[in-house]
């Protein structure tokens, strides 16, 4: 198996100005499982990347590589030209958006206020930076005047919506979210579209809703046992057929 | 137990100078009156009229439904049984016999005193701590410990328990529901499993919901450490009390020590 | 209705306000405080900001286990209380601090148990169940976790002495609060007895099922059980024939304890000779009033021997546990 930290990287090679850049990543879980085997992937900045691919390829774990909550067993994950390690973990922390897929995992707080605030306050920034970038976060979401209500009573649409502000007030560059969609109604998933198609930063978005991939995301990743099987043009990848049937997805 | 706060939910978002009244001085108070009560002797009707008047006031002040606090106060009720208990404890004049087998029960009008004194107090702190859940958002409760000193683990343990409490309830109502509907029982057949069987049943209820709560909290630490969270636990800091709030909060332990002390005295 | 009134009776350990005095309420307020600041002590220095998430939602968890229920008998139901369960599965001191926080919401949201008695309430449920849980269950495991039917009998014994001594500690503060200790210890005992039964059935089955399912989560207590344990679930069966064992003897202690309490007409005399509750009353300031000092008499004897009774038996399995463990040990070598 694969020696379990840090290998020796090239990184002679300088890395590019890229938003976000995976080079030869691997990823074997403590148990022995390879989820990762040997990722390539460069996001430029402000580009809207969907990852696409049956349960089980790899998709959640490529995510928790770029903020560091998982190291690569083999490999390399940069954001703006800073290597992932223990040292830059905060910086990059700021820089890289996490949103997971359950609202009830995400909304860890009693208000939504005191969510949204979480980040901001542990960047440091003084409480009235907090409560500005609180309500600005918010605002960008349309869900201003829900300071003060509880997770809990809200729908799952606007919890969908809070969670992403919670990353929006630490003021990211990428923004990596895991199924989005799952669970919305059909109007509150419009919502969303219209709320991704909106925000500036760039994007990596582990969804199974090809309708989604097709509203917002120029291009396409396709993860099949932790290995890239394709990747380019969504718009290409939708209409090849046989692509599709082959990796289990859906036509939109 | 009481598992819904619905109740009480309608009030909290209403305005009145009591809800606007800063959730510390307010859970002051209402330990003052608690505590105010526990001093007073048994017996003293002036005093306990004084006191629910004094709540009930307050209470009809803030716009609270007077009928619905005294109705959910009696959520304490059924521990006055062991109040009962009050009414045969006392040396005085008999008022009835009861023979239970080989023993007589005497009850006295000393115990009678006692035991509608204990009921009364009972009934009364209940409605003070009522009336602070329904003018009082928790999380400003929560935060008011934290100025008051509680440590900051157990405020942020607070907090997360009170976020996460109506999603395992929820958890478990679906658990309790699939139960529910698969419990069928055939006409003229005694329902089936022993009590063993219905106990390891709801052990593996118990056993799931803990399993899921466990994973479910990795999940929320793997959310915090992704937005920065190091181990400290951090928050605003809040502002002091003003001098308007500090003389309400003092006038108002100053009157409740006196009631205490007069009842007490004579 | 009438059986949710019922069940608030037989739980009947959530002391409201008005019924402790204020000495008794101040002196376990003075106890759970100290004990919760180990507790805080403890777990932030071994267990780190992994801690605060696990803890905060595993209490949310002991609030939601407490409403799964099972029916018993004539509209009662068991139900879990959870302190030993959560000691044996997080650790003393993590189980503290779990129960603290799930019975100061209780009280401050729901009203159940009042806000100067949450000293006692969190001291009886909180504390005393996670140390009697972890404290006794541990040694038994190391014995006894190895065969087949040890766990079940362990996790059973230990969350039913920790729920008689939730009523053991509860009855003495009602009774250095004034109220005749001849009516409420065999009260509190004997309903605890039959109530007991349903938190350890319940916790032997949760623990089972977690150490079958994640041993991995459970390591300390895995590794006290043992392989064959970690493999067989503990069945329907062996529940039901700890019912059966633990409904005997049960019912024998509560058959045997009026006896036990050598004042079979204590009700009477207790009406009868005890002025000294008005004294009380007069001396609030006194932690232990007047009255427990003149005579062993009426209410102290009876206090003294459920505590005797139930330190004699924590003392017995102790002992046991420690001689069948020298004996192990002993053979292997």
């Amino acid at each position: 198996m694969t020696t379990p930290t840090q290998m020796k990287t090239p990184l002679s090679t300088a890395l590019s100005a890229a938003a976000l850049e995976l080079r030869d990543l691997h990823y074997t879980y403590p148990d022995g499982t390879a989820a990762l085997c040997g990722i390539n992937l460069a996001i430029a900045p402000g580009e809207k990347v969907a990852l696409v691919g049956p349960n089980g390829a790899g998709k959640s774990t490529l995510l928790l590589h770029l903020n560091g909550v998982l190291r690569p067993s083999r490999g390399m994950v940069a954001v703006g030209g800073m290597v992932v390690a223990e040292r830059t973990l905060a910086g990059i922390r700021a820089r890289v958006g996490m949103v997971f897929q359950d609202p009830d995992d995400q909304l860890f707080s009693p208000t939504v206020f005191d969510d949204v605030a979480f980040g901001p306050i542990h960047m440091g920034f003084d409480a009235a930076e907090v409560a500005r970038r609180v309500a600005a976060a918010l605002e960008q979401v349309d869900m201003r005047g829900f300071e003060r209500r509880m997770p809990h009573h809200m729908s799952v649409g606007q919890r969908k919506r809070v969670a992403i502000a919670t990353v929006l007030s630490m003021q990211p560059e990428i923004l990596a979210l895991d199924e989005p969609s799952a669970g919305l109604d059909p109007r509150a998933r419009r919502g969303l579209v219209g709320l991704l198609q909106q925000l500036p930063q760039a994007m990596i978005v582990s969804t199974h809703d090809m309708r989604l991939v097709r509203d917002v995301f120029p291009r396409m990743v396709v993860l099949a046992q932790g290995r890239i099987a394709a990747d380019g043009r969504s718009a290409d990848l939708l209409t090849d057929t046989a692509l599709l049937e082959e990796y289990g997805l859906e036509a939109p | 137990m009481t598992l819904s706060t619905d109740a009480l939910d309608r009030f909290v978002d209403r305005s009145s100078p009591i809800h606007a009244l800063d959730a510390r001085v307010k859970f002051l108070l209402t330990i003052g009156f608690v505590l105010a009560l526990a001093f007073m002797p048994f017996g003293e009707w002036a005093a306990m009229a004084i006191m629910a008047a004094l709540l009930w006031g307050i209470v009809a002040w803030s716009q609270v439904g007077l009928l619905t606090i005294i109705k959910r106060a009696f959520v304490a009720l059924p521990f006055a049984l062991v109040a009962v208990s009050l009414l045969f404890s006392r040396p005085g004049e008999p008022l009835f016999s009861l023979a239970l087998g080989p023993l007589t029960l005497t009850a006295t009008t000393a115990g009678l005193v006692a035991f509608i004194s204990v009921v009364l107090k009972s009934w009364l702190s209940v409605q003070a701590a009522l009336t602070l859940v329904a003018t009082t958002h928790f999380i400003d409760l929560i935060q008011a410990l934290r100025a008051l000193r509680l440590p900051a683990v157990l405020v942020a343990l607070l907090a997360f328990a009170y976020r996460y409490l109506f999603v395992l309830i929820e958890e478990a109502q679906r658990m309790l529901r699939a139960r529910a509907v698969r419990s069928a029982v055939l006409p003229g057949q005694r329902s089936g499993g022993g009590i063993g069987w219905r106990a390891a049943v709801v052990g593996q209820m118990v056993g799931t919901l803990f399993l899921r709560s466990y994973e479910r909290s990795e999940r929320i630490y793997v959310a915090m450490l992704s937005r920065g969270y190091t181990g400290e636990f951090r928050t605003i800091v809040r502002r002091s009390l003003t001098a308007g709030e500090e003389g309400i909060l003092a006038i108002g332990l100053a009157l409740l020590a006196s009631i205490t002390f007069l009842a007490v005295m004579f | 209705m009438m059986s949710a009134f019922l069940e608030q009776i037989a739980v009947g350990l959530h002391i409201p306000d008005g019924f402790l005095s204020v000495p008794v309420s101040i002196a376990w307020w003075v106890l759970t405080i100290a004990s919760v600041a180990i507790a805080v002590r403890r777990t932030s220095g071994a267990l780190h900001e992994r801690q605060i998430p696990l803890m905060g939602v595993m209490a949310a968890f002991i609030f939601a286990a407490q409403m799964l229920n099972f029916p018993v008998l004539g509209g009662t139901s068991g139900h879990l209380l959870g302190g030993a369960l959560a000691a044996l599965l997080l650790g003393p001191w993590a189980g503290i601090l779990v129960m603290t926080v799930v019975l100061a919401l209780q009280a401050l949201l729901f009203q159940d148990g009042g806000l100067l008695a949450m000293g006692a309430n969190i001291f009886n449920m909180g504390v005393a169940t996670a140390l009697v849980g972890y404290g006794m269950g541990m040694p038994l495991l190391r014995v006894f976790g190895g065969r087949p039917w040890g766990l079940a009998l362990v996790g059973f014994v230990v969350a039913w002495a920790s729920v008689m001594a939730a009523a053991v500690l509860t009855s003495i503060q009602l009774v250095l609060s004034g109220v005749p200790a001849a009516i409420v210890f065999p009260l509190m005992l004997f309903v605890h007895t039959f109530i007991g039964i349903g938190e350890g059935l319940i916790t032997l089955a949760a623990l089972s099922f977690v150490i079958t399912t994640r041993p991995d989560i459970v390591s300390s207590l895995a590794a006290v059980v043992g392989p064959e344990g970690l493999q067989r679930r503990v069945g329907g069966g062996t529940i039901g024939t700890v019912t059966l064992v633990g409904m005997a003897f049960a019912i024998g202690a509560a058959l045997i304890s009026p006896f036990a309490s050598g004042d079979p007409d204590g009700l009477e005399r207790v009406a009868e000779d005890q002025g000294f509750l008005e004294r009380a009353q007069d001396a609030p300031f006194n932690i232990l009033p007047d009255y427990t000092i003149p005579g062993i008499d009426g209410g102290l004897s009876t206090i003294l021997a459920g505590v005797i009774g139930l330190l004699i038996v924590f003392a017995l399995i102790y002992g046991i546990s420690q001689m069948l463990r020298a004996r192990a040990e002993a053979a292997e070598r």
